[in-house]
Order: structure tokens, then C-alpha cells, then sequence
């Protein structure tokens, strides 16, 4: 298995976890009538689970699997997909830190958290696709 | 890979790009407000990702990697498999932009009764390969 594989799997392993503790403080909150401002956590669960747990397992899996780019390059462009695992993961970060505390503290104007975290996590996105997409070829 | 694989899956690629960029947007708007008409993409980037992405991609994922039959046709039927690939994404379209645009109810029932005609070629395409190795 590539390294960058086991990068991208245990990362999205510690991400379901975080995202399963963010559900449980939504679910606590619906029953303990627990402050509104848990709420703002909702956002950042579903990006958790979808971008932290389920896109970077199948990145994992797909730079370890697709069908080898040559003989020479058989991952293809793999310093691209690094920068993808990184991007994605501070901008991913980010949002988790950026998103609700513009919410409850929006006097803090941390907005440009959230633009930076777009940013890298677009840039990081499209490098992924870019890097899968000439290994996505027939035989 | 085969041919249906190859277009299923870089299909759900170009769908993945779609869904961080509208996600992107969305996220901008939250931090750096330009126009709140951006987060009415919430339903076109809820359906590029679950259903554009990651259905597409297991899918295709699928057609390639389920055992294959030890006779010609060695993938099943191809017939069903491009069936449901036409179908989904024909459907993923008409339920997102319907969603999206507020246009017709009928455009967004369309759509997912797409979804639910692609998803049972694909059933019926899987089924037969779900089966031990060889043979």
C-alpha cells in the first residue's frame, strides 16, 4: 500500500470518529436542550463524514488501485496528490474551526477562515481529480 | 479497465469538481458575503456529491472490479450497465437543477424516477456477478 494510501485512510479513520462525537453533541443537544449554538457543529459533521471519512478513503483507494498511469510513473503525478491530502486536510480544518465560531462569535469577523478553507479545499479537490484522471483509462 | 468503467468514473470525477466548487461557493458566501442566491445551491451540491460522485463512482468501481463470467459477454450485460449510466446522470441533472431552479415539480420527479431506473439496470447488470470466481 502507498504511503500516501495509509496518509489518506488513517486520516479519514480519525475523521469518523470526530464526525460520530459531532453527531453525538447533536443528538445530546436535541435531548438535553443543550445552547442553540450547538447547531452550528451541523455543517462541519456532514463535511466531516464527506469530506474527511468518505471522499479520502476512496482517494485512498483509488491512488492505490486505479489502473497505473506507466511504467515509470506508476501512481502518476504523486507530488500533485500529496498537495491534495494536504490542501484538503487545512482547508478541512479550518471549516471545523472557522465555521462554527463564525457562527456564535461572528464579532470576531473570522470569515476569512472560511474563504481560505473554500480555497484550499477547491484547489485540493480539483488536484485529486487531475492526478485520478489519467490513471482513469482502458486497458 | 473497460470502456463503461472508464466513463462512469471520470463522470463521477467531473462531478466531484462541481460539487467543491459549488461547495466552495457556498462556503465563500458564509465567510465573505457576495450574494445570497449562492446558498440556494445547497440542492444541486447535495446531489452532485451522494448521487453524481459517489454513486456514480461506486458504479463504476463495480463494473470494473465484480468477477467477470468465464464466457463472452465476460462483463454481463453491457446493455444494462450504460443503461443505468445514461440514466443517472440524466437523472442527476433534471433532480438537481429542478431542485435547484424551483422549476417544475414534474423536472424533479423525473429526475429521481431516473435515478430509480438507472439504479435497477445497474441491480440487474450486478446481480449475476456477485457470484464466486470463475465460472
Amino acid at each position: 500500500m502507498p504511503r500516501l494510501t495509509r496518509y489518506f485512510i488513517k486520516t479519514a479513520l480519525l475523521y469518523l470518529a470526530l464526525a460520530l462525537v459531532l453527531g453525538l453533541l447533536l443528538a445530546a443537544r436535541a435531548a438535553f436542550d443543550l445552547p442553540a449554538e450547538f447547531a452550528a457543529f451541523s455543517p462541519v459533521f456532514f463535511h466531516v463524514l464527506m469530506v474527511g471519512w468518505a471522499a479520502q478513503l476512496i482517494f485512498g483507494m483509488l491512488f492505490w488501485m486505479l489502473p497505473k498511469y506507466s511504467k515509470e510513473q506508476p501512481r502518476g503525478n504523486e507530488p500533485l496528490a500529496w498537495s491534495a491530502y494536504i490542501l484538503i486536510n487545512v482547508g478541512l480544518v479550518l471549516r471545523i474551526i472557522g465555521e462554527p465560531m463564525n457562527t456564535v462569535q461572528a464579532e470576531w469577523n473570522l470569515g476569512w477562515l472560511l474563504v481560505v478553507s473554500a480555497v484550499l479545499q477547491l484547489i485540493g479537490g480539483w488536484a485529486f481529480i487531475l492526478t485520478a484522471w489519467s490513471r482513469v483509462k482502458e486497458r | 479497465m473497460t470502456r463503461l468503467s472508464v466513463w462512469t468514473v471520470r463522470t463521477a470525477l467531473l462531478y466531484l469538481g462541481l460539487g467543491f466548487l459549488l461547495g466552495a461557493l457556498m462556503l465563500l458566501q458564509k465567510g465573505l458575503p457576495l450574494d445570497p442566491g449562492l446558498l440556494r445551491l445547497l440542492p444541486l451540491h447535495v446531489e452532485f456529491v451522494l448521487l453524481g460522485w459517489t454513486l456514480q463512482l461506486a458504479m463504476g468501481i463495480a463494473f470494473w472490479i465484480l468477477p467477470r463470467f468465464s464466457q463472452e459477454p465476460r462483463y454481463g450485460s453491457l446493455r444494462l450497465g450504460w443503461s443505468a449510466y445514461l440514466l443517472l446522470n440524466v437523472g442527476v441533472l433534471c433532480a438537481g437543477t429542478g431542485q435547484w431552479l424551483g422549476i417544475s415539480p414534474a423536472v424533479f420527479l423525473l429526475g429521481r424516477l431516473a435515478e430509480l431506473l438507472a439504479c435497477l439496470c445497474f441491480v440487474l447488470h450486478a446481480w449475476p456477478r456477485v457470484k464466486p470466481t470463475g465460472g
